[in-house]
């Protein structure tokens, strides 16, 4: 199946001459969540919004499902649903008014049965008639979501969604995310909570100073660049490694109590029984042991540093 | 044509206004309910007639076209400004809408406000002096017109201000002068003679002979040249509006 996005070689220089995007080529898969991943000003927001219509790119093309998304745009965005980072919303408008006005915006049809099963999911049914400035910041952030999904959309970007969002009502939407997913709506989402990328994403991009660094599956990333580590817990302490332990990746901590061997996952010999022989060769001891995997956010901080 | 989204933003338009009704529609009447005291029964007592009505009846028109303009300008500039302003324009330029229908919902809101106001304002004028429309269909087309032109005008100054006090300066500025020297409170005729021919170049002086020549038959200028003028105005904004929508100026980075 062709990809429901292509952007190719998409890039925008701002008025103020800098240059937010730089040549960027990516594909966006049929029903995948895609986390877009990258430091603060790495260029997030203005793909998102080139891809959406709200900015003008400066070179380069989005496809949304075929539909050139400046050619075409009306055919492109009926099919997006948008919930920028800022939060932007109406202040005096009832929740339910606004919500409602989107839909309308999107030429859809009026569905109040539609737009009450949105505000249930998102736990806002009880705020219906309350206006939008009484809300707080968390509730406004789960109504703009309700507003981007008032029209049905097929996509759904989400930039940071759940900043300032409490833990319980982070996992709400987690489950509302996947709730879209399962009925065969794409999500691109951007977040600075890695975890929340790793929880949720099919696929995950790295984007540094407007440049696609990496695109991977999840779990091909986190096995490719993936290490782990091997951790001894000594009976006693060790002054230095051993030299008959010269040819392990090992490494001491704890003032010489504990021994960390760090090794890949994915290769087919892992060193390990030859390590732990070897350690009762040259009278090491041992109490305990535990092993650790990278996280993604280790694995991120490691590219951005690059 | 997306009619929905056209609806969705008319409504939502109208909807403020409902919302800021005191504001809205209290207080332009309140205001020229104040023009009527000061100019129609204090200075209008000592100036008899002009052209055969009382003092007091010849402003009307003149006051309703003032409301008019600058309600149409203030509405429509400040509808399409205050979601720049808010960042709640992300979604406009987001979704399947065109810049006409957007033109449509928003200055067809305005347009309608102003023409709800000036007819109110027109019950209200009722209330203090006796009152004849002559020409009612030239009138509600003269009223329609400029609401709708100068909602235009309003709205291409909301998308160019870039904050709130170049916002106000165009109304200010061009709009008022423009209005009070339009001849609202007085015959073109009544000044000197050059003062006169510089008048002319007043555009708000056709829209207003115009307009009151439809309730007296009394005017400045030619019914042509009004419709004319109000018609070439309205032209040049329609272009400016095409012309922003061509450029995308000031609406998107
Ligand atoms: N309207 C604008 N005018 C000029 N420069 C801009 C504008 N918007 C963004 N930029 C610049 O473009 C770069 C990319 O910004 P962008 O908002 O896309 O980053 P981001 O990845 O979304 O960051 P964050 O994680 O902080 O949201 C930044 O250097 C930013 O300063
Ligand atoms: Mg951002």
């Amino acid at each position: 199946m062709p990809p429901i996005i292509s952007i190719s070689h998409l890039s925008k220089t701002y008025g103020s001459g800098l240059k937010a995007l730089n040549d960027v080529s990516l594909d966006i898969d049929r029903g995948e969540i895609f986390a877009l991943l990258g430091p603060n000003g790495a260029g997030k927001t203005t793909l998102i919004s080139i891809i959406c219509g709200i900015a003008n790119p400066s070179a380069g093309q989005v496809l949304v499902d075929g539909h050139d998304n400046v050619a075409d745009y009306r055919a492109a965005r009926s099919m997006i649903g948008l919930v920028p980072q800022e939060l932007h919303t109406d202040a005096f408008e009832t929740v339910w008014a606004t919500v409602s006005y989107s839909r309308g915006l999107f030429g859809k049809k009026a569905n109040p049965a539609y737009i009450e099963k949105v505000l249930r999911d998102l736990s806002l049914w009880d705020r219906k008639d309350s206006r939008i400035i009484t809300l707080s910041g968390g509730m406004k952030r789960r109504v703009m979501i309700a507003k981007a999904l008032s029209h049905e959309p097929q996509i759904l970007f989400l930039d940071e969604p759940t900043a300032g969002v409490d833990v319980e009502l982070r996992k709400g939407m987690w489950e509302v995310v996947r709730a879209l997913r399962a009925t065969g709506v794409t999500i691109i989402l951007t977040t600075h909570y890695i975890e929340e990328a790793e929880e949720m994403a099919d696929r995950i991009g790295v984007i540094n100073k407007g440049e696609i660094i990496l695109v991977e599956q999840k779990a091909a990333l986190m096995q490719k660049l993936g290490k782990k580590q091997l951790k001894l817990h000594l009976l006693g302490t060790v002054e230095a490694i051993p030299p008959q332990l010269a040819d392990y990746n090992l490494a001491l901590s704890e003032g010489g109590s504990q021994l960390i061997y760090t090794y890949d996952s994915k290769a087919e010999r892992t060193g390990i029984t030859g390590l732990l022989a070897a350690l009762r060769e040259a009278g090491i001891r041992f109490h305990d042991l535990d092993t650790t995997q990278s996280s993604l956010e280790d694995i991120f901080v490691s590219l951005v540093r690059a | 044509m997306n009619h929905r989204a056209v609806r969705a933003i008319y409504l939502f338009e109208m909807a403020r206004t409902w919302r800021t009704l005191l504001q809205s529609v209290v207080s332009p009447v309140l205001s020229t309910s104040l023009y009527f005291v000061v100019f129609g029964a204090a200075i209008g007592s000592r100036i008899t007639q002009i052209e055969g009505v009382s003092y007091g009846t010849f402003i009307v028109p003149g006051l309703i076209m003032l409301s008019i303009l600058t309600q149409s300008v203030s509405n429509a500039s400040f509808g399409i400004y205050f979601p720049k302003f808010s960042g709640t324009i992300y979604e406009l330029l987001s979704a399947p809408v065109s810049f006409f229908e957007a033109v449509l919902g928003y200055v067809g809101a305005a347009a309608s406000k102003s023409i709800i106001l000036g007819l109110i304002i027109l019950a209200t004028a009722w209330l203090f002096v006796p009152l004849h429309v002559m020409h009612p269909f030239w009138m509600l087309t003269f009223l329609v017109l400029t609401a709708v032109t100068f909602s235009l005008f309003g709205f291409i100054i909301g998308v160019w201000a870039g904050n709130f006090e170049q916002l106000q300066v165009i109304p200010l500025l061009v709009i008022a002068p423009l209005t009070f020297l339009g001849g609202s409170f007085y015959s073109i005729n009544m000044l000197p003679e050059a003062w006169q021919t510089v008048a002319l170049f007043n555009p708000v002086v056709y829209l207003i002979s115009g307009f009151r020549w439809s309730f007296y038959e009394i005017s400045d200028v030619s019914l042509g040249a009004s419709l004319g003028i109000t018609l070439g105005f309205l032209a040049i904004c329609m272009a400016t509006v095409w012309w922003i929508f061509k450029t995308g100026y000031r609406l998107k980075n």
